[in-house]
């Protein structure tokens, strides 16, 4: 045993049941390479039937406009910018995951890496779904884009968040699916050594592009993923912060406050982590990968939520004071009125926020809660619908009623075709979800026998012996000083 | 097109290939390529590879994508069409970075990309030898380029000593699906003695 591997004993171990690098293939490529289960194909289908709902209601909305949803005079917005928030914020873990976590050299990252970032890219394209159905006019979208006219050229406003998350959203699309894409070659290259089909075989032959496994080429592809890594983390904070500036940047109460960067960050990083472990604590069970997404990695994931749970509390207590403190009638009567009164017509949907979002994450402050799963399961599932609502609470409680009373809207519900486009993206997300978990290792092969030496459990057992070595070297150390 | 001999032997542990590589570059054999599962840090500076010059890429792509943004944005906002914008300057650089910082990632990003696969040659449909199809799942590599002067018996029986197995001869057409054998000393820092 090579000390250049020590890894503490105090670390659980990252890949369980004794692993050897074949094994890790095998475990990995398995649920690629069987047919797929029935719980797959009852999933899948009923993600593709969710996916034809929404198209219908998309097509509804093309043919007769967005009165077809019930936006009104203040509301422009409602559950379609929601949900544009709620998709962009769920991707933000994904990248936090692959890039922010590779920065940190934090092993457990690879057990969770590839599905992370997949989720990230399935959940951009939803989000991007929003603003650009939202247009009404939607075959005019390529508008956002600069590009030379007829029209003056008149150029698009470089000015306006509303452009700047134009950039945002696709830049962040693009260089995820490049980030996970580079990620996955050698991983499709060692399905493609291993297929006998000869389907599989060109497949994987055309998806691989060409790996070896060269010595010079995994030297250039270290380095790719390092950079990636370090252009991925500015722009991922950069993505969500873009967002709020939709917000911040207005002089509606409720919106106009400075804090919004960092707390939709949080928040965002908040509700990915819950719905990786929606996704993770599911995938586990059925492909059988509990010894390579373990309780650990469950458990350390749930710290990040009460974490970032916690910060997006102090975010809401913050701006509690500061609506009291500004003194400034207006803000006072959106955070106290519109929200925090829960008699107030919207009042509900705060509390509701509050709930999920502060309250319930805290009992992960204990270890039995983090790694119980099925209470994982049930928050990640409660922290979800939290952060949807927070994203309501902002959008809808802070402009239906604003400065005029005149101007103050009627109660805001949603048409069934506003809900069908969002029950819509639930099944693109999922239906790209369960192609990839049928077609594409949900788990970096390559990635996993990389630090099989250092945190598997096997390999771990023989380093007990250096500890225990040490130990009583460092105590024999010890009274030899005091002597 | 011209076919080319290599040695090859397989090894099961990184922690034999090591000291592996070192002993064949003594003794002077050419090491054509290791094929491994994974990244194996410091197996390319003990080949002697020098380091990869990706990053300089991507800083030139990276200025490339802040120059053309504010390049660009100056022009359309101030030249070419000026747009009083709440009695703001023409020039309102500030409001502009988020927009030169996308552009900088994006450029980086994508260019770096495109340069990796260049120079790996890397695309869909390219299809490429690598020796073992098992070195993409649990062994490793090792390829030794024959020239005139190696001795097949020698080189043999010398991977087996260093703990290599399942060694044997293989003829590859050379093409470019192989790897570039025209620029192959330019990927190592000094010229390996070829000898036996």
């Amino acid at each position: 045993m090579s000390l250049l591997r020590y890894e503490s004993q105090v670390r659980p171990a990252l890949v369980e049941g004794g692993k050897d690098y074949h094994q890790v293939t095998e475990d990995i490529c398995r649920p690629v390479e069987a047919k797929p289960s029935k719980l797959w194909w009852i999933g899948f289908l009923i993600s593709v039937a969710l996916l034809i709902f929404g198209i219908i209601s998309v097509t509804v909305e093309v043919i007769y406009g967005t009165g077809q949803w019930n936006l009104n005079k203040t509301i422009g917005w409602g559950w379609d910018i929601t949900n544009f928030v709620w998709w962009v914020g769920i991707g933000h873990a994904g990248t936090l995951i692959s890039a922010i976590l590779l920065l940190f050299r934090q092993g457990w990252r690879t057990g969770v890496n590839r599905a992370a970032e997949a989720m990230t890219i399935f959940a951009v394209m939803c989000a991007g779904q929003f603003p650009i159905w939202h247009m009404g006019r939607v075959w005019n979208a390529f508008f956002v884009l600069p590009y030379p006219n007829t029209r003056g050229p008149l150029w698009v406003n470089f000015n306006s968040p509303l452009l700047w998350d134009v950039f945002a959203i696709s830049t962040y699309f693009t260089v995820s699916l490049l980030f996970w894409y580079s990620g996955l070659l050698p991983d499709l290259a060692t399905l493609r050594d291993r297929a006998k089909k000869k389907w599989r075989k060109m497949f994987y032959g055309v998806a691989a592009f060409g790996w070896t496994g060269s010595t010079k080429h995994w030297q250039r592809h270290e380095a790719l993923s390092l950079v990636l890594a370090g252009l991925s983390t500015p722009l991922v904070l950069s993505v969500h912060t873009i967002v709020s500036f939709d917000f911040a940047t207005s002089v509606v109460p409720g919106w106009h406050t400075t804090i919004f960067p960092p707390y939709f960050v949080a928040g965002a990083v908040f509700s990915g982590f819950a719905m990786v472990q929606t996704l993770l604590v599911i995938t586990r069970k059925v492909l059988g990968l509990q010894e390579y997404i373990t309780i650990e990695h469950i458990n350390v994931m749930n710290k990040v939520i009460v974490l970032t749970g916690s910060i997006v509390g102090i975010a809401y207590l913050t701006e509690l004071f500061m609506a009291w403190y500004s003194a400034v009638p207006y803000e006072n009567f959106a955070f106290f009125e519109n929200r925090l009164n829960l008699n107030s017509p919207y009042g509900w949907s705060y509390w509701i926020m509050m709930g999920c979002n502060v309250l319930s994450p805290q009992i992960f402050w204990f270890k039995k809660m983090r790694t119980n799963l099925t209470v994982t399961f049930f928050m990640s599932i409660l922290v979800n619908i939290g952060m949807w609502f927070e994203r309501f609470v902002i959008i809808v409680t802070s402009v239906y009623r604003d400065y005029l009373p005149s101007a103050w809207s009627t109660y805001y519900t949603p048409t069934i075709w506003e809900i069908g486009f969002y029950l819509g993206t639930f099944g693109l997300f999922f239906t790209c979800y369960f192609l990839f978990s049928k077609f594409f290792p949900v788990i970096a092969i390559a990635e996993i026998k990389h630090i099989l030496k250092r945190s598997g459990e096997n390999y771990k057992e023989n380093m007990g012996v250096i500890d225990k070595e040490s130990v009583d070297q460092f105590a024999a150390e010890q009274l030899h000083d005091h002597h | 097109m011209a076919v080319k001999k290599f040695i090859t032997g397989s090894f099961y542990d990184e922690e034999v290939l090591f000291p592996a590589v070192k002993k064949i570059r003594r003794a002077g054999y050419k090491i054509h390529d290791v094929f491994t599962p994974f990244p194996i840090h410091g197996l390319d500076k003990a080949m002697g590879l020098r380091d990869t010059s990706l990053h300089t890429a991507g800083f030139i792509y990276g200025i490339t994508g802040t120059a053309t943004a504010v390049g660009f944005i100056t022009w359309a906002l101030t030249i070419d069409w000026q747009i009083n914008f709440g009695g703001k300057p023409f020039f309102s650089l500030p409001a502009w970075i988020p927009i030169i910082f996308e552009l900088t990632v994006l450029f980086a990003a994508v260019g770096m990309v495109l340069t990796f696969c260049y120079l790996c040659q890397l695309a869909p449909f390219v299809k490429k030898d690598h020796f073992n199809l098992r070195s993409t799942d649990d062994t490793f590599l090792m390829a030794l380029e024959c020239t005139d002067k190696t001795i097949e018996a020698d080189a043999i029986s010398f991977l087996e000593s260093i703990g290599a197995v399942e060694v044997g001869v293989q003829y590859k057409e050379t093409g470019w699906w192989l790897g570039r054998y025209d620029n192959d000393k330019k990927r190592f820092e000094k010229n390996v003695e070829t000898a036996h």
